[in-house]
Order: structure tokens, then sequence, then C-alpha cells
């Protein structure tokens, strides 16, 4: 870098450019801080020498592939250190989590404990008014698992922006927000109005709102009536959590619901493009039975079902939206509620026939079309948001349901219907112009084209069914890559099939669910299954799959005392230097820190009957360098993230020498990293004062 | 006292000379106002740089020293190096780094002050930025063994790693890391300006000892036209 000056009389702005290339050469340099590149990670094409491909035909058949099952395994395997190019997120049912997965090499990347307490995240284990257990409990009693259904990605204009997941509870009808910087759960919302839900979550094009759904009509408010009172007492209601992205939480105080009738109320989806300002949710159950098969009724799954016709119910959200501001709710256990003769008055529901007990409602990717499923029906019926607007506004009502809400004639808001199969459920879209529905009872996926502005897209016959695949065996959901989004991407596509009785291992009588990934890439009828993946922790619903670049996650906490439960420095984190025991009467106060291989201090002594608040602060700030921290027989496991702060109070009721310890192997020296609780016996600590 | 002064910061360069040969005077100005300039920005770049690859980190530790701090990972470092008992980075060369933002502003007063001398006795203004460059890579190599042979005897990795005297610049190795230093572009900027400085007084003696030798001359009485005499 010494460059030779040139001899003579140099002018001086030669030098002067000189030391200024000399800077920003250095400037360019500097921001590299020296990094050089690790040799390997990057791929060359390779061409395959005769002797390989002899190589690779032998391998083939000793393990009894064929060429498919090559071009499957070339698909999807991923090199060690390669990511995935989407990251799949997917309910976790019974198991009350959510699931990431990586696309296409259908990895587990993570589980996110969200409504059941989970030991290695910390989640639930944080000992007395454990944040996390307080906010699982429903009127004081905890309710420590959820029934997670449906994930909905934050979205901006229609497309996931990464930031936020909102997933609901059916069996507790609740609704969690997981912020994605840090992929933990934030805030869980329980509705005041009903029991269970099923339609949740779903948001709006801007996340305005996150869209909550009921199912099972109750009384609202958990209020009771005998079911011989069924249709005059029991309601159902969907209900619309504004979500605050700044705060990332859900305003409960500027949330309201729908009263809507005792019809079970399934799956929504939230209108965009020419449906903005709209919602879709389809039912179910508008016969209004009310089961008891033990007293000769008929049991609810043929009460349920015996009309042709249910209804979906198109909701006016942004002028529900000016109701509810204008005062026109009245309460019902606190909540805000518009009841079924203000929507009718403000125009704010109606409902359009549908056939016949149907499951998925999915709005195009332009918002022109509501696609509803058949499930018992063979076909997929589409609807027109334009024909639906113009119906509205001539009144062309069949008439109206038991309770005054408007019925739009059906042939005049039609604008397909398409025979695709048995058992018809949801349906996600792609690119080219193509729909793709699962078929429950036929066990396939099937591809089919769309009509109207879709139809240039592609050759096929407008709303037309072009090809199935099979899938093993009894699909539900399906989620193609950004699939109902305002911009699919035309790749991928899984199949979570709910049973999958012979393709792996015997599990005993209990055997995982099959995610099975499609390569839905090349257009016409090839669509084959390209791997099996097993979900053996619970009963998933849907899932979306999100392009891997749009999540923006932390590699370590923002900063040293980080709170993940107020998404800030928290200034009760004790700093390194800081730490120490403090007593004030039977009140002890623990100041720790943790860094790779030792706690600070590792003796803490209490006497029995003290109430113990402890805080840790994870002083690392290396990506992966995580510690635990878990005292046995007290019930108290914590996951310190680099940078992480915890907090966590308990009663030392139970005198001894308590070994704490990290529970996440750390360093050559985790074993080291250790400490003892001693809880002195009341007998012998009677009298003293300090610690 | 008028003539030891004259005598040490030499003769001053009559207007007219000046005017008919301007390059030849501006030049060495010139050069130490760029050695200046080159001293003075190369407080904002790294004078050192130590990259330590091992299994586990795949993108690699850095570790950047500027004359007056240290960044890169220097927790993590530190953190590591408490297992074989060597002592905080930031405990290392405190002084310097404390000083050596005032020490760079002395050295870019007393070159700039050199531009003003015009005998021999310039050169002994300029000698501190002249053997900076090599004063930093001294100071490098105390600090690095001092750090290295010094290891507490009590921590836990006292067993396998024994003191060691890490290598300062190049390839070395501890441990399961293996570890690569490099001089930064803020040591070059120091060691261009160095060399400047020299080049600089190979034009200050060909404009000034002429005049010197002159103004010697004129004063022991001696002939010769104090105007005349091209070069």
């Amino acid at each position: 870098m010494a460059r030779k000056n040139r001899t003579g009389c140099v002018g001086s702005a030669v030098l002067m450019a000189l030391v200024a290339g000399l800077v920003a050469e250095g400037v360019a340099l500097g921001q590299q801080e020296g990094r050089r590149r690790r040799p390997g990670a990057e791929a060359r094409p390779i061409e395959m020498t005769p002797d390989q491909v002899a190589q690779l035909t032998r391998l083939a058949n000793e393990r009894r592939l064929n060429f498919d099952d090559l071009l499957s395994s070339a698909k999807t395997f991923m090199p060690s250190g390669r990511h995935d190019d989407y990251v799949l997120f997917s309910s976790g049912g019974q198991s009350g989590q959510v699931y990431a997965i990586g696309v296409p090499s259908m990895r587990l990347l993570r589980s996110i404990a969200v409504f059941t307490p989970e030991s290695w995240q910390g989640y639930g284990f944080a000992g007395d008014q454990d944040p996390v257990i307080e906010s699982l409990k429903i009127d004081g009693k905890l309710v420590g698992w959820g029934d997670t259904h449906h994930p909905a990605l934050s979205e901006t204009k229609g497309e996931y922006d990464g930031q936020f997941l909102f997933i609901g509870d059916k069996a507790n009808a609740r609704v969690a927000v997981i912020d994605l910087r840090d992929w933990e759960t934030k805030q869980i919302v329980k509705n005041p109005l009903t029991i269970s839900d099923h339609g949740a979550a779903f948001v709006t094009p801007d996340t305005d709102y996150v869209i909550e759904g009921g199912q099972y009509a109750t009384v609202l408010g958990y209020g009771y009536a005998p079911p011989e009172e069924y249709k005059a007492k029991y309601r159902g209601m969907v209900t619309l959590w504004k979500f605050d992205r700044a705060r990332g939480r859900i305003d409960e105080k500027s949330s309201f619901a729908l009263e809507l009738p005792p019809y079970w109320q399934d799956l929504a989806d939230a209108g965009k493009g020419a449906s903005d300002g709209y919602f879709f949710v389809n039912s179910f159950n508008v016969e209004m039975a009310s089961g008891g098969v033990e007293r000769g009724q008929p049991p609810f799954e043929a009460g349920a079902s015996k009309r042709d016709m249910d209804y979906l119910h198109i909701v006016d959200w942004k002028k529900a939206e000016r109701a509810f501001k204008a005062g026109k709710a009245k309460t019902i256990n606190g909540f805000p509620v518009l009841t079924i003769e203000t929507s009718i008055a403000e125009g704010l529901l109606y409902f359009a026939p549908e056939p016949k007990s149907p499951h998925g409602v999915d709005v195009t990717p332009c918002g022109k079309y509501m696609v509803v499923a058949g499930k018992l029906d063979p076909h997929v019926t589409v609807y027109s948001i334009e024909k639906v607007k113009r119906a509205i506004e001539s009144k062309a009502y069949s008439g109206t349901d038991d309770y005054g809400i408007p019925v739009l004639n059906f042939d005049a808001v039609k604008e397909a219907q398409v025979e695709l199969g048995l058992g018809p459920l949801h349906t996600q879209f792609d690119d080219k112009g193509y729909a793709y529905t699962s078929l429950f009872l036929d066990s396939a996926v099937a591809r089919w084209a769309l009509g109207g502005d879709y139809a240039k897209l592609h050759k096929d016959q407008p709303w037309k069914l072009v090809t199935k695949t099979p899938v093993q065996y009894n699909i539900g959901h399906l989620s193609a890559a950004e699939g109902d989004t305002v911009s699919p991407d035309g790749k991928y596509l899984v199949s979570m099939s709910k049973w999958s009785v012979d393709r792996f291992i015997t599990t005993g009588p209990l055997l995982p669910q099959n995610f099975q990934l499609l390569d839905i890439g090349a257009p016409g009828t090839a669509m084959p299954v390209i791997y099996d993946m097993p979900f053996p922790v619970g009963e998933p619903h849907y899932c979306q799959m999100i392009k891997a670049d749009k999540l923006k996650s932390w590699e370590v906490y923002p900063q040293i005392g980080w709170n993940p439960h107020t998404q800030a420095l928290d200034p009760r984190a004790p700093k390194k230097g800081e730490e120490g025991v403090t007593r004030e009467g039977n009140k002890v106060l623990v100041k720790m820190t943790a860094i790779r291989s030792h706690f600070f201090p590792e003796h803490v002594e209490v006497n029995e009957g003290d109430v113990v608040t402890w805080r840790i602060t994870a002083l690392e700030s290396t990506k992966d360098a995580t510690h635990g921290f878990c005292i046995g027989a007290y019930n108290i496991n914590l996951s310190l993230e680099p940078g992480e702060f915890q907090e966590f109070t308990f009663t030392a009721d139970r005198p001894g020498t308590y070994p704490f310890y990290c529970t996440e192997f750390c360093s050559a020296l985790h074993l080291e990293m250790m400490g003892y609780l001693h809880v002195k016996p009341k007998s012998l600590a009677t009298g003293e004062a300090g610690r | 006292m008028g003539r030891v002064m004259e005598s040490l910061i030499g003769p001053r360069v009559p207007v007219v000379e000046l005017r008919a040969r301007p390059w030849r005077y501006l030049t060495p100005t010139f050069l130490f106002m760029a050695a200046r300039v080159l001293l003075l920005v190369s407080i904002f770049f790294p004078y050192w740089h130590m990259e330590l690859e091992a299994p586990q980190y795949p993108n690699g530790l850095f570790l950047t020293a500027y004359v007056n701090h240290l960044s890169g990972d220097v927790r993590e470092i530190d953190g590591l190096n408490h297992y074989i008992g060597m002592r905080p980075l930031g405990e290392a060369a405190a002084f310097e780094r404390a000083a050596a933002v005032w020490m760079i502003i002395a050295m870019f007063l007393l070159v700039e002050g050199a531009a003003f001398v015009h005998s021999k006795w310039a050169v002994v203004l300029a000698v501190p930025a002249i053997l900076f460059p090599l004063g930093f890579y001294l100071d490098l190599v105390y600090w690095m063994t001092t750090f290295g042979q010094n290891l507490d005897p009590e921590a836990p990795l006292s067993s396998s790693v024994k003191p060691f005297t890490p290598t300062v610049i190049g390839e070395g190795g501890i441990g399961q890391f293996k570890t690569y230093a490099e001089f930064g572009n803020g040591y070059w900027m120091a060691v261009a300006g160095a060399v400047v400085v020299i080049v600089g007084f190979v034009f200050h003696r060909r404009a000034y000892k002429p005049l010197a030798e002159r103004a010697r001359m004129a004063a022991a009485g001696g002939a010769g036209g104090a105007g005349g005499g091209g070069v």
C-alpha cells in the first residue's frame, strides 16, 4: 500500500488524490474487518462422468430407488449448511404449539410453545406468577393446553411480511401472538364470548384485524341454556381483534365481535384487492340440529347435514368497524358485540347459499373470487365479489334466514362450480392461474384451472379440473408457497395428510401424521409427491409457507438484559458486578448472571419459608450460546438465550440442598456450570437475620 | 541568539527565489502535509486484525485493533480466554490506547513544524512519525507475549493449554483455534506516512541545503552571487 512517489515535481493534487484513494479503499476494507471467506459451501455445476453415473445407478438399485425417486431426492436434499428456501409454520393441533419446518428439505427447525407449557423453551416453568402460566389461565384456572388450528402470518398489502404469526386455539377460543424476531409467544387473548372457535386466525390484508370465527354455538359470554332453547339462546359469533403492530400486541380494548346465528361457523378468509373490506366465513348446521342421539334424536352428524345448502357469511368489516366506533355495539361479558339486528339494520352481514356443509372458503389472489370447498358436495363453488356487491345493491335476495338476515340469490352470486371429486376441503393458489384443492375422501390433491382474468395465464379450459395426485392419506389442509397471498409463488405444496397408515415404521397404535411435499412447479399433469415427513407431535391443521428471506429473526437478543415478555431492555436485569443476595424480612432477592461456564453467585442460602425472587441475566452475546437454568424439585427451568433476562419467584417451602445447573449444553465446562440453593430448615434458621 | 535560532530553523526563502522555483520549495511542504493527513486519518482505520477460526465458529471470530480501541468479538474472545487463564484484552496496552490519539496529534504538529524548519534539525522533529509504525509493532509484540506467557495456572484448561507466544503477524494457533493476523489499513497509512516523510526529506534537503550553504558562505563573506546558480 506504500506507493512509490514519482520523482520530480509531482503535483500535490496527485498526492492528495492518492490519500483520498487510500481513505476510500480503507473504508471499504475496514467494513469487512478483514473477514476472509471460508472455503466450501459454494456449489459448482456438475457434469457426471460415466463412472459416476454407474456409481449412482448401482446405489439406486441397491436401495431400490427408481429414477423419479432420485429426482425427488435431488429436489429436496439439502447439503449440510445449506438453508431452505421456505419456512412452513404449522399448527400443532392438540400439542398446543406451532412448528417451523424448512421447505423443500422438510426438516423440523423449531417448535414454538404457545398454549402448552414447554420445558426446553422454559415456557411456563418460571415459578409462581409466571407470566406464561398467568396468560394461560381462563377465569383464574390454568388451561395448559390448546388445539392450535390455523396459523396466520402478518401481512402488508396482502403479502406475508414475516413479522408476526397468529394462531387460534379451537378448544378454548384463544388467539396467540408470536413475534417472529425471537419466535416466542408474546400474548394470548381469550375470547370473552365463546368457549370454542375455529376460524382463527385470519388477518385482513394489512393486519388491521385478526379474525376469530366461532364454531360450536353456545350462549355468548359463557352463559347457560338447555339444548331445547338452542334456537332462541345459543349464538355464533365472529370476533375482530384489533392488532397494534407497533406494540406487537392485540389491542383488546379496540376489538369487537358480531353476533351470528347459531350455525356452526367454520373457516374464514379476509377479502383482498377487489374484495378488500369484506371477510367471509363458512357455516354448517344451518339446520340448527341440537343432537341427542341418546334420546333417539338424529345425531349431530346426520342432523347437521340434512339440508342441501348452508350459508356463506359475507361481512363488510369496514362498515362493521364504523358501526362499532359509532357506539352501536352492546356489551356481553364486558366485550362489545354488534347484534344480529344491528348487522341487518346497518347492512353488515349477508348470506349466500353454499352446498353442503362446506369447509374452506379461500379468496383468490386478486380477490375477485371466493372458492368454497363442498366437503359433502363434490364441487368447489366459486363466487364473484362483483356479483355479490351487485346483488347486495339490487337486493337480489332469495329471502331471509330465520333471524332476518338477507340471503342473496345463489345464481346471482355464483360464478362457477367445478367438480373435483369427493370431499373437497381447502384451496390454495399458484402464479399460473391454477388452484389446488384437497380432496379428503379421494385422498388426493386436485389442480384445477381458474377462469375469468386467470384464464389468460394458462391454456387449460377455465373452471375445470386438470389433474389429481394421490396422497397418503386423508388430506386435510394443504399449503402452497405463499399460496394464500396476493402473489403466490407457484412452488411446492404441502399436503397435510391426516393418516399415514403404512407410510412409516409402525409406532404403536398412535401413528404420526404425514406432511407430503408436492412439486407443483411444472404445469400440466405432473405434480409428484417428492417427500414424506412424519409429523409426530399432534394433529395439525393449517400451515403457511413463507419465503425464508422475509424472516428477519434476531440471532441474539439486541441488548444484554433483554426481557422477551416486554421486548425491551429490562432495568431490573442484573449487570456484571451487581450480583448478590439481599434480604428484606422473609423476602430474598437473588441477582445472578450467567456466562460460560459459571453462574454468579454459586451459593444461594435462604431460610425455609422465604419468598425468593430470582433474577438472571445471560451475559452472552454469541449466536447459539444459550444456557438453561433449573432448580430441581422446585419445577423451575429457564431457557437463557444470549442476552436474555428472566425473573421468577417461588416460596422456598422445602428445606434441603438443591443443586441448580445449566440445562443447555454450553461449553466444555457445562457440567461445572452449577451451584447450590441451600434452604435452611426452620429449626436451624431461627434468630438469623442476614443470610 | 538570532544566530543560534537561524542555524536551527535554517534560512528563509527569498520571495524572488520562491516565485522563480515554487515547486522546489513547496514539494517538501506538500509531502509533509500528505504524511500528516495519512497519520491523522489512520486513527479511524484498523491497525491490526486477528481472525480466529474453530469448528464451532463457522463465521470465525474477529479482533480488530485501532490505535485507541479494540473492536470485534472482544467479549467472546475474553470469554474463551478465561478458560486458559488469559487476562481480558481490555487490560492490554491500556495506557497506549488512551494516549494514542494525543501522540498522533503531537506527531502531526511536529511534522508540521518540520516543514518550517529549513535545516537538518527538521529531521529530529519527524523522528517520532517515522518510528511510529515500528513502535506500534513492538508494543503489540510486547503485550501479546506478556499476555500469552502469563496465564493463570488455576484456569480450567491450564493443563491442556500452556503459556505460549501468540503469533503477532501471520498464521498461528492455540487450542482448537487457528489464528490469522495481519496489519490493517490504518497501520499501512502510518507506514505510508513515514515513507512520505522520508521522501519529503529528500526534497527538503534538495531545496534548503543550497540555500543554507549560500547563507553560510554569505555570512563567511565569501564570493558567489546570492541570486545566481540554477539547479
